[in-house]
């Protein structure tokens, strides 16, 4: 493409480069899932890849889920209480832990958490697989790496994302009970009766539609960053963060819709 | 890592994460796992007001059943309950539609009645009691209406 001379044009050029490039990026990253979800269905499935990143994204991830789910359950106890003892309805405090904690934050906290535990690790390991040519390899002894390295990531997000939020959620419930019950004096009976009156399947279904779509949306980003990285360290350092970036953003602006959509 | 390990500790975390999706669905979701027990009967009232499906149904303030449909037949709120098998209620049984506490949710409190009939399954209370409205009864207090 040649580059045009008058100055006066130049910025209107960059623009369009600028547009058109976003914009093929945009339609790339659709097409990697596209690609990546009709490979799902066509049999075989390599299963011990599968294995392998749920323990990687699931097992890995455990141990973070519970301490940030404990502190988040044992802060939310501690701030709701205090607003809530200023109209003198500690009693719903129960209601008031477990709604937020099942509804948005526990799965948006999840994600984010595994985006910044695993996403990033995925990213780098896919984009040294990139830059030292072990995708192509994987490609010349005739294996897809679609199917190979992409499908098994996606799946198990799809299917340990869930189950990391529902120990997510459950932790904090314990933990908003450590603090509500244990140290202010609330009644276990009240926490947990209140809890079970105003809390409905629909909260629960609704927060685990939420995590199944970010299962999909971390793997997907943050897989996506490291196939497509640039050449060099400096490219996989700048995949990794542009995937965690990229990842986080997608979560919170998917759980607007996601929120607004769900009942 | 040993394949036999890691099948063991994936293992392990699937059933950790059931366990946590089943305290939530069942302790809090109210989800009944063992499919859908007792007997269903019916009351009309003639408003419901902020009764909902999925609400309990309550005698001296234990729940022996829950809300299972509301609809309207002939201009009145047609709930059906499911009773909890082996709770007997009489026929002159009272349907009323109370509220927890001032601001709580909505529940149906049946006191039993006397006689020696019992209702039996897809029967009707007859006698019920509608909720009592308080942004009515504040109104008539204010404008000196209450008895």
């Amino acid at each position: 493409m040649s580059v045009v001379r008058s100055t006066p044009l130049r910025p209107v050029q960059s623009l369009g480069r600028w547009g058109v490039e976003s914009l093929e990026a945009m339609g790339r990253f659709a097409l990697f899932l596209g690609e990546a979800v009709v490979w799902t269905f066509i049999p075989p499935l390599k299963v011990s890849q599968f294995y392998r990143r749920v323990h990687f994204i699931g097992v890995r991830s455990l141990s973070v889920i519970l301490l940030t789910g404990a502190f988040t359950g044992m802060v939310l106890g501690l701030q709701t209480f205090l607003t809530l003892s200023r109209f003198g309805s500690e009693a719903l405090l129960g209601p008031a832990v477990a709604l937020s904690l099942v509804r948005e934050m526990g799965p948006v906290f999840t994600a984010l958490m595994v985006t910044g535990r695993t996403g990033s690790a995925l990213t780098a390991e896919i984009g040294i697989m990139r830059i030292t040519e072990q995708i192509d390899a994987i490609q010349v002894m005739g294996l897809n790496p679609m199917r190979y390295l992409i499908v098994p990531i996606l799946l198990a997000g799809v299917a340990t994302f869930p189950l990391l939020t529902a120990i997510f959620d459950v932790v904090g419930i314990l933990g908003g009970y450590l603090v509500g019950v244990q140290i202010m004096g609330l009644s276990s009976g009240t926490y947990f009766g209140e809890m079970r009156t105003f809390v409905s399947l629909d909260d629960i279904t609704t927060g685990l539609w939420k995590s199944f779509a970010f299962g999909v949306v971390v793997t997907w980003a943050c897989s996506y960053k490291g196939y497509y990285t640039a050449q060099g360290t400096v490219g996989v350092s700048r995949a990794t963060t542009e995937a965690v970036v990229l990842s986080s953003v997608l979560i919170l602006v998917w759980d607007y819709f996601m929120g607004s959509v769900l009942p | 890592m040993k394949r036999t390990n890691l099948e063991l500790t994936v293992g392990g975390f699937v059933l950790i994460g059931i366990l946590a999706l089943g305290y939530l669905s069942i302790n809090l979701g109210r989800v009944e796992l063992l499919g859908r027990r007792g007997y269903m009967i019916f009351a009309d009232f003639p408003t419901v007001g902020g009764l909902k499906s999925g609400s309990s149904v309550e005698i001296a303030g234990v729940e022996v059943g829950r809300v299972d449909s509301i609809r309207l037949a002939n201009y009145q709120a047609r709930v059906t309950f499911r009773i909890q098998e082996g709770v007997k209620l009489q026929e002159d049984t009272i349907a009323s539609i109370k509220t927890k506490g001032l601001i709580g949710e909505k529940y149906v409190r049946l006191s039993p009645g006397g006689s020696d009939r019992v209702i039996q399954s897809g029967g009707q209370i007859r006698e019920v009691e509608a909720p009592v409205d308080l942004e009515e009864l504040i109104g008539k207090y204010i404008f000196g209406q209450v008895e």
